[in-house]
């Protein structure tokens, strides 16, 4: 709900007091964000879990490549030795190992995301709005990229560049944006022909001012849950990559890899699956929930 | 004397309709707009009627230059628009201004109101500050009946005859010189539709505007419009003054229009005499040789099918179209 409703008597009386500021679409959507719980919890707990990634592996007593050669087998929790969450079977503490996945597997999911996001959202407007040949060529473009296998890809990218963990932003990022611009181009499409596209025209917008002004934050609503759709899965195509050794390399580790060791001890050592998957599943978790109240909060009908 | 606001020399609109054609589409030419030509002077209002799809609204868009014309010219105070001209024709839009029909539709669910209004001014001045633009909002808001203090809302709080007053404001902030009214109140209640018809025309008085006012409403076009034209099929059957056009209609298209309003009294309605026309509108895409109308006409003889009817001028200001307007 809403702190201040305008539409409600208290709210006209409100504004018929005096002198109404102006309001953005931002301004707007970032209050009604504010308003919606489950948002504003998820954005919490996503920034303590990102601040604990970043910040935490330093104020800890073990790093994460440090072998505890004491106990190597995996011990269980032990605040003594400093282990809070025990150790992995190679004797390295498994909290430290967790925060720094954190780092890797956040960094990941957000970048690539976002480089996802710009891509799609530029190419399938633009194609979408101008039409035509632009059109044409644009989406065959993408076609073409969807017919390029993911693994072949980023190996090609690897042979050409080295192992570099920019690139598998670029790489995931690159291939994220193929599906983004279907869907922004398939929305802009269905706006393109409505009526006060035809009004913008006329008040003397050109090409670019229309798509920034109307088309680009008409399709946003969509665009959002589709982001959130993205993130979860960058996640996990990082861990299939590094999986594959064509992402990050031992001793460095994502939640992906993490997971990955923990299910393969599931049976004698359930802890090293179990607190990974709970950091990996809260965060998307909250990813979620922050995507859904974006929507809502960009959409000002949704009241 | 000073050349007239606006000439358009002889028209045409047509779209490619894809008739058929297995690999390769057959394409036939739909003729929404076919040889219109009129003149507007300034501060005139020029009513254009019809039924629907006789292409009233393409030839508003051709106007506007929103859509690219086949053949013919639009000149704008004597000089043609010259359409690759992007600095050119965004100059010309300046004084070229459009209302639409349906109110919600013309305004972007995203924006609040005084974002919309605001919209024409940040694209033609973008060196006001923001106060600036505020204060024109407005002002803008008060002259079309709007509480300023409702400009943070969304198109969608308001009412269908407010979100007109809306549009309404985002047309004339530029003070244009000529508006294109395309069905402004067909969408609206009655007793709003008079509320923004005498809007309009307030405003027309104090902005000196000339107005392109499309309906299909015949009382609306009455009341609002200097001079007529009636379209059909793409083609002009009639134009004349206001008073001409309702006291002595010459066309037999006209006639029928005239008649097929009903009166609001159910003795009169029976008694009152109907020019006929038989069937319904023919495809556009296959329209009827010679004159368009005839297929529909009560008076049609062998040469109606035989040649297209020139425009005659019958009487001073009155243009019409067929071989049988004397009797």
């Amino acid at each position: 709900m809403m702190a201040v409703n305008l539409s409600s008597p208290h709210g006209a009386a409100l504004e018929a007091a005096g002198e109404v500021a102006g309001r953005s679409l931002w301004q707007d959507a970032w209050r009604r964000l504010r308003a919606n719980r489950a948002a504003v919890v998820s954005l919490i707990i996503l920034a303590i879990i990102a601040v604990a990634s970043i910040v935490g592996p330093y104020l800890l007593p073990w790093t994460y490549d440090e072998i505890d050669w004491d106990h190597i087998e995996a011990l269980p929790p032990d605040f003594a030795l400093g282990h809070y969450f025990g150790t992995d079977s190679l004797g390295r503490d498994l909290l430290a190992r967790t925060l720094f996945g954190g780092r890797i597997s956040l960094t990941v999911g957000i970048l690539a995301t976002f480089v996802a996001l710009f891509i799609g959202v530029a190419v399938g407007a633009i194609a979408g709005f101008v039409g035509g040949k632009v059109d044409q060529v644009l989406m065959r473009f993408v076609d073409l990229m969807y017919s390029v296998p993911l693994t072949f890809f980023v190996i090609i990218l690897m042979v050409l560049f080295g192992r570099n963990f920019i690139l598998m932003f670029l790489a995931i990022g690159a291939v994220e944006w193929l599906t983004m611009a279907r869907i922004v181009r398939g929305q802009t499409l269905a706006l393109r022909g409505k009526e006060f596209i035809e009004a913008a025209r006329a008040s003397g917008g050109s090409t670019t001012a229309i798509i920034l002004r109307h088309i680009v934050p008409n399709v946003l609503g969509v665009v959002m849950v589709y982001v959130t759709l993205t993130i979860p899965q960058v996640i996990l195509l990082e861990s299939f990559l590094s999986f594959l050794g064509l992402g990050v390399q031992e001793p460095m580790t994502s939640w992906g890899m993490l997971i990955n060791d923990g299910a393969a001890e599931l049976e004698i050592n359930p802890r090293t699956l179990i607190i990974p998957a709970v950091f990996m599943t809260v965060t998307l978790f909250c990813f979620n929930f922050l995507g859904d109240g974006l929507r809502d909060a960009l959409d000002p009908k949704d009241r | 004397m000073s050349p007239p606001l606006l000439q358009v020399r002889d028209l045409r609109v047509h779209f490619p309709v894809r008739t058929g054609g297995v690999l390769f589409a057959d394409y036939t030419p739909l003729k929404a707009v076919d040889g219109v030509s009129f003149d507007l002077a300034a501060g005139e209002t020029l009513g254009i009627v019809g039924e629907s799809g006789c292409g009233k609204s393409t030839l508003g868009r051709a106007v506007l230059q929103l859509l690219p014309p086949t053949s013919g010219a639009v000149a704008w105070l004597g000089t043609d628009v010259d359409l690759a001209d992007k600095a050119a024709l965004k100059a010309r839009r300046r004084d070229m201004q459009v209302v639409f029909q349906d109110p919600l539709a013309s305004l972007d669910p995203r924006m609040t109101a005084g974002a919309i209004i605001a919209e024409p001014l940040r694209n033609y001045h973008p060196e006001l500050s923001s106060p600036d633009i505020k204060a024109r909002v407005a002002r803008m808001m008060e002259q079309v009946g709007l509480l300023p203090a409702m400009l943070n809302r969304y198109p969608h709080e308001f009412s269908g005859g407010q979100c007109q007053r809306i549009g309404i404001a985002r047309a004339m902030i530029l003070k244009p010189k000529l508006v294109v009214c395309d069905e402004p109140v067909s969408a609206l209640d009655v007793s709003i539709r008079a509320q923004v018809i005498n809007l309009l025309m307030d405003l027309q008085r104090e902005l000196q505007l000339s107005m392109l006012f499309i309906s299909h409403d015949l009382a609306v076009v009455r009341h609002i419009s200097h001079r007529v034209m009636v379209l059909y099929l793409g083609k002009m059957m009639e134009l004349a003054d206001r008073d001409s056009l309702y006291r002595a209609p010459r066309h037999p298209y006209t006639r029928a229009l005239m008649t097929a309003v009903p009166i609001p009294d159910p003795d009169q309605e029976r008694a009152k005499p109907r020019a006929v026309t038989f069937g319904d509108l023919p495809s556009p895409l296959s329209p009827p040789s010679g004159c368009v109308f005839r297929t529909r006409c009560p008076k049609a003889t062998a040469i109606c099918a035989a040649a297209a009817p020139p425009l005659e001028a019958v009487a001073a200001g009155q243009l019409v179209a067929c071989h049988h307007w004397r009797t």
